[in-house]
Parts: C-alpha cells; sequence; structure tokens
C-alpha cells in the first residue's frame, strides 16, 4: 500500500470534500478548442456549475493513438479551429477567474509538450491554474521525462491503470502516482465498449490493495446510468466520448456549429451529475 | 561527441539509443511491450530460433540475395564501382519479409494467435500476409485510404494471401495514421495478438529486433564483397523512409571506421518546399509511436504529413537508432528528390534491366550523384532494397506513357 504523498492541489481537496459528503465525483473531458475555440471555452466555463467535480481538458494531438474515433474527430476539429497548447492554458486562467476551486487536468499526448518544453509547461500550466495531468503515452518506465518533474512543479501526475496491469506492474504504476488513479475499465480505445460494473466494481478493489488514493473510472461511461453504476464502486466516473459526440452532432452541414451546442452540452453535464451524486443513495 | 569504442551496443535495457527510442506507448499496451522483450530477449539467445530463422532465409526467402556489380551503370558514371545487394530478388520483392519471418517466429514461440500489421507502400503488407498464409494465422493489415488507392496491385496481392486490409480514414489516410490504427487495435486485443511493426521505429523492443532480422543484409554484404574484392566496401549507400533496409546495411559496418555510411532520405519535391518526408534533415526530435526520433511536425509539435512519389518512404518519422548515429555523426544522412529519383530508376531499368522499387531509386539518384567523381578504385555497395512491378503504373503516369 502506498500512501498518498504527491502534491497538496484542488483535486486532493476536492475528494476530500467529495469523501466527507459520502458521494463520487463526475469527471469530464472535452477537448480545448472544440468546436471552435470560443464555444470551447464557453462550455467549459458552465461545465462546474452543471455538476462537474473535477475538470479534464484535452490537449488536442494531430495523432491520439489511444482515443477513439469521436475524440479523434474532435482533436482534428480543435486543431483546424486553430487551437493550441498555449491556447488551451488560455481557457484554463478564463476559468479560473470565476472559479478557484474546481480542479482542472490537463489530458493528452507528450509531443506537443515536449516541444512547447517540460520546464515551461509546467511553470505556465501552473500559473493558468492547472492541478493535474494525464499524458496518456507517458507510462511510469518514462517518469523521468514528466511525472517526476510535474510533481517537483506542484503537480498532480495521474497514472492509468488498465486491465492488462496485474498484481505484479500495479505497485510500479501507483508509486508516483498522485490526486486519483485514473483506471482505464476497457481493454481499447475511448468511447468505444463499456465494462461491467461488477467487473470494475473487482478491478478497484484490486488497484485499492496498492494505494489509498481515489480510484477514478473511465472509458466507455455514457449515460446517467452508466455514470451511477461506476459511482456505487469509485471514486469518480469520468465521461467523455458522450459529451464530445454532442458536439459533433449539433453542427450544419459546412460543420459550423448550431445554436444551442453549449446547452445540449451542458444538459447532458447536469443529467450525468444527477446520476452521480444520486447512487449512493 | 567523444569517439565511441563500439557503435553496435545499442540501446541500453530501456530501449534507449543516446535521448532517442524508449517506451512512450499507452499502460494498456505497456504490460504487452514487456512480453515481447522477455520473449525477445530470450528468443535471441537462443541458437534454435535463428536456425528456424536461416533456415527459412535460404529456402524460402533464397537467401542470400546476390551482391551484383553493376558494370554498365559503374561505366555510365566512370567513376567508383557500383555494387548492388540484391535484395529485390526476395520473394515477394523486397527486404521486408526479412523482418517479418523474424516477427512471426517469435509471435508463434509467444503463442499469439493473430498478426495484425500497417502498411504504407503495401511492401510490408503482402510480406506480413505472405508469413500469416505459410503459418496459417489471421491476418489484418491496417492501410491509410490514400496508399488503398495509389498501390492497388500490393492490395490486390494481400487480399489473395487471405488478409484482411482495413483502409484507414483517421487522420489523412497515410502511413502514420495506419500505424495508430493498429496500435489501437493492439490496444483492444491484447490477449491474442502479436504487432508485426514493417520497420525500425516503435516501441522498444522493436527498433532493435528489426534491425537484427534485416542485419542478415550487411552481414552477407561483408562476406560477399571479401569474397569479391578481398575487402570491405568504402562506401555503403541505402535509402531511408523508417529506415530498416540501411539499418540492416549499416549495422554490421558500424565499427568499420573505414566504411562510409550514407542513408538518402525522401526529399519529395524539395526539402525548401516543406513538401518531403525527410525526418533527419527536415524535422526535429520528438514522441511519436512509441519513441522520441526525429519527426516532421509544426512549431506546436502537430505531426506533420510527409510528401514523397514513394509511399514505402512517405512517414513522417525515421528509426530511432538513425537519431542517433545522425547526431553522434557515423552515419551521413542526405536525401533525393522525386525527379532524381524518377531519373535514376529510368537509368537502372535502361542500363542494367533492373526496374528497381522508387525507394531504391532515391539511394541510386545519391550514387548518380557521387560515383562520377570517385576514384575507380572505390566500391560503392548499394541495397536494392526492392523490385519497382509495384511501382510501374505510377510511374508510366509520371512520365505520361501509354
Amino acid at each position: 500500500m502506498t500512501t498518498q504523498t504527491g502534491p497538496e492541489t484542488r483535486i486532493t481537496r476536492k475528494f476530500a470534500q467529495l469523501k466527507a459528503e459520502g458521494r463520487a465525483g463526475l469527471v469530464t473531458f472535452l477537448t480545448a478548442g472544440d468546436p471552435t475555440p470560443q464555444l470551447s471555452e464557453d462550455i467549459i466555463l458552465g461545465i462546474a456549475e452543471a455538476g462537474a467535480d473535477l475538470i479534464e481538458i484535452g490537449m488536442p494531438f494531430s495523432d491520439p493513438m489511444a482515443d477513439g474515433p469521436a475524440i479523434q474527430a474532435s482533436s482534428l476539429r480543435a486543431l483546424k479551429a486553430g487551437m493550441t497548447l498555449p491556447k488551451a492554458l488560455g481557457i484554463v486562467r478564463s476559468f479560473r477567474k470565476r472559479d478557484d476551486n474546481t480542479p482542472i487536468v490537463l489530458m493528452g499526448y507528450y509531443n506537443p509538450i515536449y516541444i512547447y518544453g517540460v520546464d515551461r509547461f509546467l511553470a505556465d500550466a501552473r500559473e493558468a491554474g492547472v492541478d493535474g495531468l494525464i499524458v496518456v503515452d507517458l507510462p511510469p518506465e518514462e517518469e523521468g521525462e514528466l511525472c517526476l518533474p510535474a510533481i517537483a512543479a506542484g503537480l498532480n501526475f495521474i497514472y492509468l491503470t488498465a486491465p492488462t496491469t496485474d498484481d505484479a506492474r500495479l505497485p510500479k504504476v501507483v508509486r508516483h502516482a498522485s490526486g486519483f488513479v485514473y483506471y482505464v475499465s476497457i481493454t481499447g480505445i475511448t468511447g468505444t465498449r463499456s465494462a461491467d460494473a461488477a467487473d470494475v466494481a473487482a478491478s478497484v478493489a484490486r488497484i485499492r490493495k496498492y494505494t489509498d488514493l481515489p480510484v477514478g473510472v473511465g472509458f466507455g461511461i455514457r449515460t446517467p446510468d452508466q455514470a451511477a453504476a461506476i459511482a456505487k464502486v469509485a471514486d469518480a466516473a469520468v465521461v467523455g466520448s458522450a459529451l464530445v459526440d454532442v458536439i459533433a452532432e449539433n453542427r450544419d452541414a459546412a460543420g459550423a456549429p448550431l445554436p444551442g451546442t453549449r446547452d445540449k452540452v451542458l444538459d447532458l453535464v447536469k443529467a450525468l451529475a444527477g446520476g452521480v451524486r444520486g447512487a449512493r443513495s | 561527441m567523444s569517439k565511441l569504442n563500439t557503435y553496435r551496443e545499442g540501446p541500453d535495457e530501456t530501449g534507449h539509443f543516446g535521448i532517442y527510442g524508449g517506451r512512450f506507448v499507452a499502460e494498456t499496451l505497456m504490460p504487452l511491450i514487456l512480453e515481447v522483450d522477455k520473449a525477445w530477449k530470450k528468443a535471441k539467445d537462443d541458437a534454435a530460433f535463428w536456425d528456424e530463422f536461416n533456415r527459412y532465409m535460404k529456402h524460402y526467402v533464397g537467401r542470400p540475395s546476390p551482391l551484383y556489380l553493376a558494370e554498365r551503370l559503374t561505366a555510365e558514371f566512370g567513376g567508383a564501382k557500383v555494387y548492388f545487394k540484391r535484395d529485390e530478388l526476395n520473394h515477394t520483392g523486397a527486404h521486408k519479409i526479412n523482418n517479418t519471418i523474424g516477427q512471426i517466429l517469435l509471435a508463434r514461440r509467444m503463442g499469439k494467435k493473430r498478426i495484425i500489421a500497417e502498411t504504407g507502400a503495401g511492401q510490408h503488407g503482402v510480406a506480413t500476409a505472405t508469413v500469416c498464409a505459410l503459418f496459417g494465422l489471421p491476418c489484418v493489415v491496417y492501410m491509410g485510404e490514400t496508399d488503398v488507392r495509389r498501390q492497388r496491385p500490393n492490395v490486390v496481392r494481400m487480399k489473395m494471401l487471405g488478409a484482411e486490409i482495413v483502409p484507414v480514414t483517421a487522420g489523412t489516410g497515410t502511413l502514420k495514421d495506419a500505424m495508430n490504427e493498429a496500435l489501437r487495435d493492439w490496444v483492444a486485443n491484447v490477449e491474442d495478438t502479436f504487432y508485426i511493426i514493417g520497420t525500425v521505429a516503435g516501441p522498444h523492443p522493436y527498433p532493435a529486433m528489426v534491425r537484427d532480422f534485416q542485419c542478415v543484409i550487411g552481414n552477407e554484404v561483408r562476406e560477399q564483397m571479401m569474397e569479391a574484392e578481398g575487402r570491405l566496401p568504402d562506401t555503403c549507400v541505402a535509402a531511408i523512409g523508417g529506415g530498416s533496409n540501411a539499418m540492416g546495411l549499416f549495422h554490421p559496418f558500424l565499427d568499420d571506421e573505414g566504411v562510409r555510411l550514407i542513408g538518402v532520405e525522401a526529399a519529395g519535391h524539395g526539402i525548401e518546399t516543406g513538401e518531403h518526408c525527410a525526418s533527419l534533415n527536415g524535422g526535429r526530435p520528438g514522441v511519436l509511436h512509441g519513441n522520441r526520433t526525429y519527426l516532421l511536425q509544426t512549431e506546436d509539435g502537430q505531426i506533420l504529413d510527409g510528401h514523397s512519389i514513394s509511399a514505402g518512404l512517405d512517414y513522417p518519422g525515421i528509426g530511432p537508432e538513425h537519431s542517433w548515429l545522425r547526431d553522434t555523426g557515423r552515419v551521413d544522412y542526405v536525401y533525393a528528390t522525386d525527379d532524381e529519383a524518377l531519373a535514376a530508376f529510368q537509368l537502372c531499368t535502361r542500363k542494367e534491366g533492373i526496374i528497381p522499387a522508387l525507394e531504391p531509386s532515391h539511394a541510386l539518384a545519391h550514387v548518380a550523384k557521387i560515383a562520377p567523381d570517385l576514384p575507380k578504385d572505390h566500391i560503392i555497395c548499394m541495397n536494392m532494397c526492392g523490385r519497382g512491378d509495384k511501382d510501374v503504373d505510377a510511374v508510366a503516369g509520371y512520365l505520361g506513357m501509354d
């Protein structure tokens, strides 16, 4: 069992609060800049009020190899609309002017960070109000690249664990994890299939043998009912592709966003939050 | 950088060649990558594994491939003696089969029941479909939609061999997207599937493993050149996309100081136009497909599409060991444009009666640049890594032939 030793952030405070309230949290994922930089910012600014407990913001990448069609398309839309890593940090800064409590996690792939410069990125992310990082293609084997510098800079580095992460490997994965542990509930890419809640419960229990960090579960959670089922057995449910799909579906023939897109995304967030909050009552 | 005692020891235990290489993959894949690494370490030290590999090289692939003195081209250039290593005579028409035989033997040892691969020009796809037919394993090949259209003969061959071809529309529909899609398949089918990567790139141990299989090329050249000339070549030249044929030729010569090694990248319409595939000459280090290496990318770290007349060189990255060899200065990396490769293609066809693939046509284009100014006792060995049957329609189109 590893005791939590990473930096204290809005993430650690939020999970402490959720524990006191006796409920699980809702983590929402959206890609920064999707479908346009402005609309993306508008949606994210309203997402905490709609019920998101933690906000995961995707930094778009041209080659998102762990993502399914929905998030791939979302990244391409954002890049086409001119989104960049500095602009994604700009969205975080705007959010922080209104809300200094809701944790923000940046999620992405390593190359754009590497090109921006690791030290510069960590300084700018922290200054913007980022609390944690999920970088899909940095397993513990590459922890020297970003994980250890991030911890030194006061950010949580959130590790993914998967069904393939066996008991021999789990201690290595959670060793430098902080904030929470993200359990990828299926062997596969985002938004493709859904895990059985009973299997997830067993896997979360297995992870808890090795860490006292909160466990968030993602990949394949689309509906309020699914979110509620996960909220019964884990500390947080992560929803991404289903939200991104709302953005994809609400565009005209030329790809421009339709009026009302923001409200439709936030309505789904409200419904998901309802599922998560009512799960254990 | 100070001179090393050997250039042949890499990678280190964690898969790094200097700062290049590594294992930049999602956690779901990581246990699998470690399993491949473990199995490869064991096989590599097992004489029985290499006996089996060598048996297939000899009786199925047709190795050793000849070392051929191209007399008419030598006379045409009027300088150095030009030899071709005839890997285009291998079964399936390119060097790719050396690697697919090796990897499928490993997959069988690991008890894997399903094979996946990515392909650009289709040569690696054909070589993979071939060994899957040979060993009776189902085969899924990911191929960019653009490449499916421009490499139709190879698509048909793969289908006849029983492979399922999945056209990839994600991203921009070329080789890098095919590789992304193959990795996504692997993440979803970790238990039973083995991913046969076609070049010296990807997460460790792939760059080293593919190199070790392709080293059969350079090892044969050493012996054959000793027999033909009583000494080693002065210069070795090979085309570079991901870099597997070049690594196979170069690696056995890395510690022979007197042997100059030249990799030829595809410069497309010219480096200055931005429409090229020359990662080492026109890119910078980044992280993609499991390794750190030179990549074509934007200022923001988004990966760019390459351009080349040759689909087999159309990849925005390069094997990490090449990146390291570039930085150490042991290998020179130059480039040739589409037009130069087309000219070399025609010259070789007319002068030697050998229709080269567009990939080695780039290598020959560079030989044509340097051979005339070298003395007559200078020996160049160029890897003729593939035959041009697959390219004749495309070339006829470029040349306006009916």
